[in-house]
């Protein structure tokens, strides 16, 4: 096995360690979109079904409409959380020892991601169960293709948080972040209510929403769910991944980002 | 060139396919739709809003009411043409041919009477009267009773076909819209608009022995509103439009308990199965599109866009050849 891939093996399965050995992580993961499954969307129940709009082929429940988009929030949590743990390794020191090992940077980088989306890939597997076992279900179909759709919007995401936490010099600042980027990322988007709904508000809210890479993450995984590729949210989604991964590992580069600054 | 003459056969044959029929009561058309493709294959025209629609016993005739035209109108399914108009008293809003596939009950809205009409001689037999603002009709499977229930009055009016008077009349919640008897005859069960249930009766005595009621978590009792209904093929089930409540219901025969609600579009208004009863098909007036469900799960499949306020739905198989 080369280098590279017993990096990628060893950084997988300190990933996977700290995913079951951290419980109350996985079960605030799950919380999470727990409380806004069965407490927000109980609330805004639309019991008298949401209008048809692609991939939807009939009137669905408000549950129904926000399973994806509680999928992309997994996703984005569990992107600002990775992000998190690397500014937290970095202070800590296990980040620095990381860094110092001989393979390509960016490598290291990538493995990190990967091991961040599994982890959301197996998060979201566990929601959509307690999901289905309520009651709110996918075509069978759908619990295939959503996993490659989920992984894609976590690669995405946790490339977003690697690009923030090359930014962040310390841990406090991160909270005031976290504001600043997973509260507008998330309600200007698609996850909560559709974008024509949006646009009925004003046009400016839906072109912004439009714009976010956590929409079209989430209309990937909405029409992965029932079976349907959306080629322009998976190209989107991609260039956004390109975009994110470049800027952030070019933050972690010693000559030009953090390392230089801290001297 | 023996290919071009079967290239042309099959382009002059009609589509081999099961069909929805569905009239569209403020387009006055009918949607055609496609069984197998679930999408309208064709749109016909007919007289003004057209609302209750049934085909003839092999299927070669189309029977259509075309209530603001005040007339019956019997059209080939085949070609869309219309072949004849029938007497059928002023605004005919729904009908019931009766099982010697010569005779239909009209229920007149607007005149409190049920027109009884010979399709062959395209003659009224009878006319009877029965409560205001008659809507509902049904003939029992034995064909010697029929049923009018009238909205205004709230009654099922018990007709024996022999004679063609009234024996009975049973009081039911407010506005009756829709009667059925269940397939062995022994019942009939009576939806209220407005009373929100289903009354359920004993043919042999006219007796009332039940009420479905119904209750849809957030949705406004108001809105359950309970009109078109049909039973599943081995009786065990009926499946409930509920108008604006948005819902089908699907009922328990024996214990006329509610088992599950079923999300369609808006205002549903009748339902019908299709020929091999794999899949039910409702109208949706306000939303203008037709709900197909899968009767094996109960799950919703797919909604079907038709015309303005789709209204009565039926159902024919592919041809025979």
């Amino acid at each position: 096995m080369s280098a590279r891939l017993i990096a990628l093996r060893a950084i997988l399965l300190r990933e996977a360690l700290r995913f079951t050995q951290q419980r109350s992580r996985f079960i605030a993961a799950l919380v999470r979109p727990l409380v806004w499954l069965f407490v927000f969307a109980a609330g805004f129940r639309a019991a008298l079904g949401l209008s048809i709009t692609p991939p939807y082929q009939t009137y669905i429940t408000y549950e129904t409409y926000i399973l994806p988009g509680l999928c992309g929030m997994i996703c984005l949590f569990n992107g600002m959380q990775s992000s998190l743990s690397l500014v937290y390794d970095r202070e800590m020191g296990a980040m620095r020892l990381l860094l110092t090992s001989p393979l390509p940077r960016w490598w290291l980088l990538f493995a990190k991601l990967i091991a961040g989306a599994v982890v959301a890939v197996l998060q979201c597997v566990a929601f959509l169960g307690i999901a289905a076992i309520y009651g709110i279900r996918l075509p069978l179909v759908g619990y295939l293709a959503i996993l490659p759709a989920i992984l894609i919007a976590a690669l995405m995401l946790g490339a977003l948080g690697l690009l923030l936490s090359s930014r962040i010099r310390q841990l406090e600042n991160f909270a005031g972040v976290m504001n600043f980027v997973i509260f507008p990322v998330f309600f200007l988007s698609s996850a909560l209510y559709p974008l024509w709904k949006m646009r009925e508000a004003g046009p400016l809210l839906a072109d912004l929403c439009a714009l976010n890479p956590f929409t079209q993450a989430v209309e990937l995984i909405r029409f992965a769910a029932y079976g349907q590729a959306n080629l322009p949210a998976l190209g989107w989604t991609v260039l956004a991944f390109v975009l994110f991964a470049a800027l952030g590992v070019r933050g972690y580069d010693p000559g030009r980002g953090l390392t230089k600054s801290k001297g | 060139m023996k290919y071009l003459a079967c290239l042309i056969t099959l382009a002059a044959t009609p589509a081999l396919a099961d069909e929805a029929w569905v009239t569209n009561e403020k387009d006055n058309t009918i949607s055609v739709i496609d069984i197998a493709t679930q999408e309208v294959t064709r749109t016909i025209e007919t007289g003004e809003r057209p609302r209750g629609i049934t085909f003839s016993k092999d299927f070669s005739r189309v029977y259509i009411c075309a209530s603001d035209s005040n007339t019956v109108q019997v059209m080939n399914p085949e070609t869309g043409e219309i072949l004849n108009d029938l007497p059928s008293g002023e605004d005919p809003e729904q009908f019931v041919l009766h099982p010697d596939d010569r005779h239909l009950y009209i229920a007149n809205e607007n005149d409190a009477v049920t027109t009884v009409v010979d399709v062959q001689d395209r003659k009224v037999v009878a006319q009877i009267d029965v409560g205001i603002e008659p809507e509902g009709m049904a003939v029992s499977p034995d064909g010697k009773v029929a049923i009018a229930t009238s909205e205004t009055t709230s009654m099922a009016h018990w007709i024996d076909t022999a004679t063609h008077q009234l024996f009975a009349n049973t009081l039911v919640d407010s506005r009756p819209r829709h009667a059925e008897f269940t397939a062995d005859g022994a019942q009939l069960w009576v939806s209220a608009e407005i009373g929100g249930t289903i009354t359920v009766f004993t043919t042999a005595d006219q007796a009332e022995v039940g009420k479905v009621h119904f209750a849809i978590p957030g949705v406004n009792q108001d809105l359950i509103q309970p009109v078109g209904f049909r039973f599943s093929p081995d009786g065990t089930k009926a499946y409930v439009a509920l108008g604006p409540a948005n819902h089908v219901a699907v009922v328990n025969t024996q214990t006329l308990e509610v088992e599950k609600y079923i999300l369609v579009g808006r205002r549903v208004w009748h339902l019908a199965f299709s020929p091999d009863n794999s899949l039910i098909f409702t109208t949706n007036g306000v939303s203008g599109d037709v709900t197909v469900i899968d009767a094996a799960t109960d799950e919703p499949v797919k909604s079907i866009k038709v015309g303005r306020f789709p209204w009565g739905v039926a159902m024919r198989p592919t041809p025979a050849n």
